[in-house]
């Protein structure tokens, strides 16, 4: 009885006493059947990532430079656009044209002021690549209203098969206006057609209030953004406040509930909702609990990698290991670390020849390589 | 009339102190906080205790408290490479984060007088205009 009181009292001891750790809980493998090479190096923050071809690639530094990487060498793109640097803003991700091998078109996210009041926002460019310098530059969006905040620009990039682009901005900092309301930028997901006008079909093209660009609402800080390759659905992860990390699957005009639902609470440690779900509001895939700093987002459909096959690749930047989800029936069946304590990971992707390349702050791209 | 005059005068030397006047330093650190919950807390956190290994603390940092000067370099410049916190080793990258010099002054002030942290120096947008990168290397 004695024994039992005492577990009791642990049990309700550990409920109280902190935050429960979200199932299933991270694994570090005893041994591991993978080494790693550095494809580029020197590079502090390779925020953004997109391959040309097997050894040829670009890369965003978010203090505003644009590298292409050939062979391993790097060389800094010119013509770009005036970046406003502030915080978590910069030149952010990048991204090839589905038909880059014949237009060579490129998009770009990047904090902007572009004059009017103080501060910044996250836009959305296009440009064509020409030898080592952009023509063509066209602003496709740009978030507004400014503002010196130095939170929650996003802001990742990725296309569906049917000719649009989606991008991600994060709330601005200002979770209070922008998230809930579709008539103000931030804390969205964004859908447009290939030339950055607006489809026919968004889901609020119909309300004149609204901005027309909206695809998703209800998003904290969306820093990685994938494509299934099976079911073509845009995958989202984005960093929730302390506890309540979350990826998400994107779904037409649907409401992702920050910062009315959420499983994380103020850094300060004080709650933000007692509110977990909302019967008008979509639940996350997964959350995590404690925060991972979820950044960048990949599958691996290969095979290259044994055991790997669909697995979903996440970077972790407070935990510094890029995170393996096994996804079973709907449902995260295991999590483990890849790469432990290799230092801040911003970026994951599959290349074409199918290996995945990690973006690990103050380093470089990493190259995963098989063994055995 | 005199008076008149008189209380003009005393008006604009009034309205000259008001618009001239430099921040106090409890002004300072009251703008710091606000600075710091923007764009320091997310690695820093609320209490100053940073993430042994990954970030260095403020709350008790000797590297703070005993160079004033490359930690403003730090935040003016950004910091990389290693640095040594209270006896533990800090091999990361934190960026410049695109504050002006008097936001950099307030942070400072922030972080130098708040948690158990005290310092008796005053620091002023002057004083991080006047420092170099070169004092980073």
């Amino acid at each position: 009885m004695k024994r039992f009181l005492a577990l009791l009292f642990c049990n309700l001891f550990f409920t109280l006493g902190c935050a429960q750790e979200n199932t299933p809980a991270i694994e570090t493998p005893t041994s591991v059947n993978y080494s790693y090479e550095t494809i580029v190096g020197d590079i502090d923050i390779p925020w953004g990532m997109a391959f040309i071809d097997n050894n040829e690639l670009l890369v965003t530094e978010s203090s505003g430079i644009l590298y292409h990487v050939l062979n391993g060498k790097k060389t800094s793109i010119e013509g770009l656009p005036e970046i406003y640097v502030r915080g978590q803003g910069g030149l952010l991700d990048v991204a090839l044209h589905p038909d880059f091998t014949n237009n060579k078109i490129i998009y770009l996210t990047l904090a902007a002021t572009l004059g009017g009041e103080q501060g910044g926002n996250t836009s959305l460019y296009k440009a064509k690549l020409v030898d080592q310098h952009l023509e063509e530059v066209a602003l496709l969006y740009k978030a507004t209203p400014n503002t010196k905040k130095g939170q929650h620009f996003g802001s990742r990039i990725a296309f569906d098969d049917q000719g649009h682009v989606y991008f991600s901005v994060g709330d601005r900092g200002n979770r209070d206006e922008n998230p809930q309301d579709i008539t103000r930028d931030g804390g969205k997901i964004y859908r447009l057609n290939l030339d950055g006008s607006i489809p026919d079909d968004n889901p609020f093209v119909s309300n004149p209030e609204a901005k027309h660009a909206v695809f998703s609402y209800g998003h904290r800080n969306p820093q990685g953004m994938t494509v299934h390759p099976k079911t073509g659905a845009i995958w989202v992860n984005e960093h929730g406040p302390q506890g309540g990390d979350e990826i998400n699957e994107i779904r037409k005009g649907k409401n992702f509930g920050w910062p009315v639902i959420t499983y994380g609470i103020n850094y300060s440690g004080t709650p933000i909702t007692d509110k977990t779900s909302d019967p008008t509001m979509e639940q996350p895939f997964y959350y995590w609990v404690p925060s991972i700093a979820p950044s960048g987002m990949a599958f691996s459909t290969s095979g290259i990698y044994k055991d790997w096959q669909d697995n979903l690749f996440v970077g972790s930047l407070k935990f510094q290991y890029l995170e393996r989800l096994v996804i079973q029936e709907d449902k995260v069946v295991k999590r483990e670390k890849v790469l432990d304590k290799i230092g801040r990971v911003r970026n994951v992707k599959e290349g074409p020849d199918g290996f995945l390349y990690v973006a690990v702050e103050g380093k470089g791209i990493l190259k995963i390589i098989p063994q055995g | 009339m005199k008076i008149l005059s008189l209380s003009y005068f005393l008006l604009l030397y009034a309205l000259s102190f008001y618009l001239f006047q430099e921040k106090t330093k409890a002004q300072s650190i009251k703008a710091g906080a606000e600075i710091y919950q923007d764009f320091c807390v997310q690695c820093h956190l609320a209490n100053g205790e940073g993430v042994s290994g990954v970030f260095p603390p403020l709350r008790a940092s000797d590297y703070l408290l005993n160079n004033i000067d490359l930690s403003i370099a730090g935040i003016k410049f950004g910091l990389k490479g290693k640095i040594v916190v209270n006896d533990e080793e800090y091999d990361g990258v934190m960026n410049n984060q695109g504050l002006d010099e008097e936001e950099i002054a307030d942070v400072m002030n922030y972080i130098l007088n708040h948690w158990d942290n005290s310092s008796e120096a005053f620091i002023t947008k002057e004083r991080v205009e006047q420092i170099q990168k070169s004092i980073l290397q």
